[in-house]
């Protein structure tokens, strides 16, 4: 007997932002919830649940609110791929048969302004921090800078990206930023890391999101639109490659974990790249969705330039990409980050993305995290 | 007394020609930066200290806009300062801050070299446009 597929069957999320008073736990249960409900079932009939936070607290403490009921939970902590490794570990457990019905859960809360890390906490000495030399932002700057000499992508190009993020954003009532910028009101806002300005980096935030997963020949019980699952994949950095938090770099250039990952999810799905009709890349900052583009094979290296100047990747375009706004518009609770992603895609292969809705009735999505210290989860999902 | 490195084992000093300590493979060649144990690449446990090559050239380049938050130590009174990776050719790709903050006179490609600068009341390594090399911002 070969192993079940799996579905997502109900989808919810709590609006991304700020939320004065309101806990990051609280942020998951209200999705759990709201998840719960679109796939018309009660948490007492969840077989098993995988949930994530970076700074919101333990997610299995979120039992507590939605049910004694003696399921197995448990935490993830695997930073940017917190939701990525979740909905992994969920839909292994459906195919390995430890259970029917399953939730994944992440949320967040942040404190405003870019993530402080601890050196320790990556193996690193005291002074890679103290020097000033262990900023996220910076390491982005380095990458783009790079990748736009190597390939002739120009400042035009990310304000591009930008633009894009919050004119999607402006559709979508769950994301933070809503007001659209334009490209040139994006190039004038200070200089963060050269050549990114404040614009065009995301922002750390608060939210939630929850999937509920089932065996995909059970999932007409729930939904009567499931969106199958198609694959799941996590990476870690190979010797070579270029990563955040890297005091040294090998001299020869490997693929990233990015490229890993979405070639095995590819690969697994039995599905390419140019039958993505949707995609969601992680864009902490305008030139990672550029990059993550190339990487993800969903262009080639350079391509993009001309992409963004023909509007390919808007939502009327032939690859709409972060439709919802991405993280430049949502920001970034990083437990839900992830998760937020595949809600986005679930929602437009159902034909339920309102206002942000792509045209054309899109059956197969794609979405991608990318984390430190090098690590990225993709998905596959069709309908 | 000359002022404390910010941590032991990153780079000699005090030293007339100070130079970054690294590591190599004695089985696959693969150097590294810091120094580390084990080889990142063949996995081998048989790694023994390197002296780093003092020039190279900036391989990509960045400038920190804001005040990093903590354990960033520099000073209260912020200054925005330069961040890239230069290639020591033949050896690794180093991450380092550098003296020059402004984007027009830095650029890809760019002749560096291993400066020791003050850092508070210690030392850190940074790199230098090297003489001769240096971008000339008014052609920029």
């Amino acid at each position: 007997m070969s192993a079940p597929e799996v579905a997502i069957v109900g989808i919810g999320i709590h609006p991304f932002g700020r939320h004065d008073g309101v806990s990051g736990r609280a942020m998951g249960v209200h999705a759990v919830r709201e998840a719960l409900g679109d796939a018309g079932v009660g948490w007492s009939d969840v077989d098993f649940a995988f949930g994530g936070s970076r700074d919101g607290g333990n997610a299995d403490a979120m039992v507590a609110d939605l049910g004694l009921t003696g399921l197995p939970f448990v935490n993830v902590r695997n930073g940017c791929a917190t939701g990525g490794s979740a909905l992994v570990a969920a839909s292994n457990a459906i195919r390995a048969g430890a259970g029917d019905l399953g939730v994944v859960v992440g949320f967040d809360k942040h404190a405003p302004g870019a993530f402080g890390s601890d050196p320790a906490a990556y193996g690193l000495g005291a002074w890679y921090g103290e020097t000033g030399l262990m900023v996220t932002t910076q390491f982005f700057a380095l990458k783009i800078q790079r990748y736009m000499h190597d390939h002739d992508i120009t400042g035009a190009a990310l304000a591009r990206v930008a633009a894009k993020a919050f004119r999607n954003g402006a559709r979508n009532p769950n994301a933070w930023r809503r007001r659209p910028l334009s490209e040139e009101e994006i190039l004038a806002a200070p200089m963060i890391a050269h050549p990114l300005t404040q614009y065009m980096f995301c922002s750390p935030g608060e939210g939630g999101v929850a999937l509920v997963l089932a065996r995909a020949d059970q999932a007409s019980r729930y939904c009567d639109r499931p969106v199958h699952l198609r694959s799941a994949v996590i990476r870690t950095r190979r010797f070579g490659s270029f990563e955040v938090f890297s005091p040294g770099l090998a001299l020869e250039r490997a693929d990233s974990p990015s490229v890993d990952a979405a070639r095995a999810a590819f690969a697994q799905a039995g599905i390419g790249p140019e039958e993505v009709a949707v995609a969601q890349v992680q864009d902490t900052e305008a030139g990672a969705e550029i990059v993550h583009l190339a990487e993800c094979g969903l262009c080639k290296d350079g391509e993009q330039e001309e992409w963004l100047a023909r509007g390919v990747t808007d939502i009327d375009g032939a690859l709409p990409v972060n439709t919802d706004g991405g993280c430049l518009a949502n920001g970034e609770p990083i437990g839900a980050s992830g998760l937020r992603q595949v809600y986005e895609v679930v929602a437009q292969l159902r034909g339920r993305a309102g206002e942000r809705q792509v045209p054309g009735d899109p059956r197969v999505g794609f979405t991608h995290v990318y984390g430190a210290p090098g690590i990225s989860a993709c998905t596959v999902l069709s309908r | 007394m000359p002022a404390q490195p910010v941590a032991d084992g990153l780079f000699t000093w005090p030293a007339d020609q100070p130079r970054l300590i690294g590591s190599r493979c004695r089985e696959c060649g693969v150097v590294t930066f810091p120094a580390q144990r084990s080889c990142p690449r063949c996995t081998s446990v048989d790694v023994e200290e390197r002296l780093l090559g003092r020039t190279g050239t900036l391989y990509t380049w960045t400038v920190q806009g804001f005040r990093p938050k903590p354990p960033y130590a520099g000073p209260e009174e912020f200054e925005p300062y330069g961040v890239g990776y230069v290639e020591l050719p033949g050896e690794v790709l180093v991450e380092t801050r550098l003296t020059v903050a402004d984007p027009d006179r830095l650029r890809i490609g760019m002749a560096v070299e291993l400066v020791i600068v003050p850092f508070g009341d210690q030392v850190t390594y940074a790199f230098a446009p090297s003489e001769g090399d240096a971008v000339d911002a008014s052609r920029a």
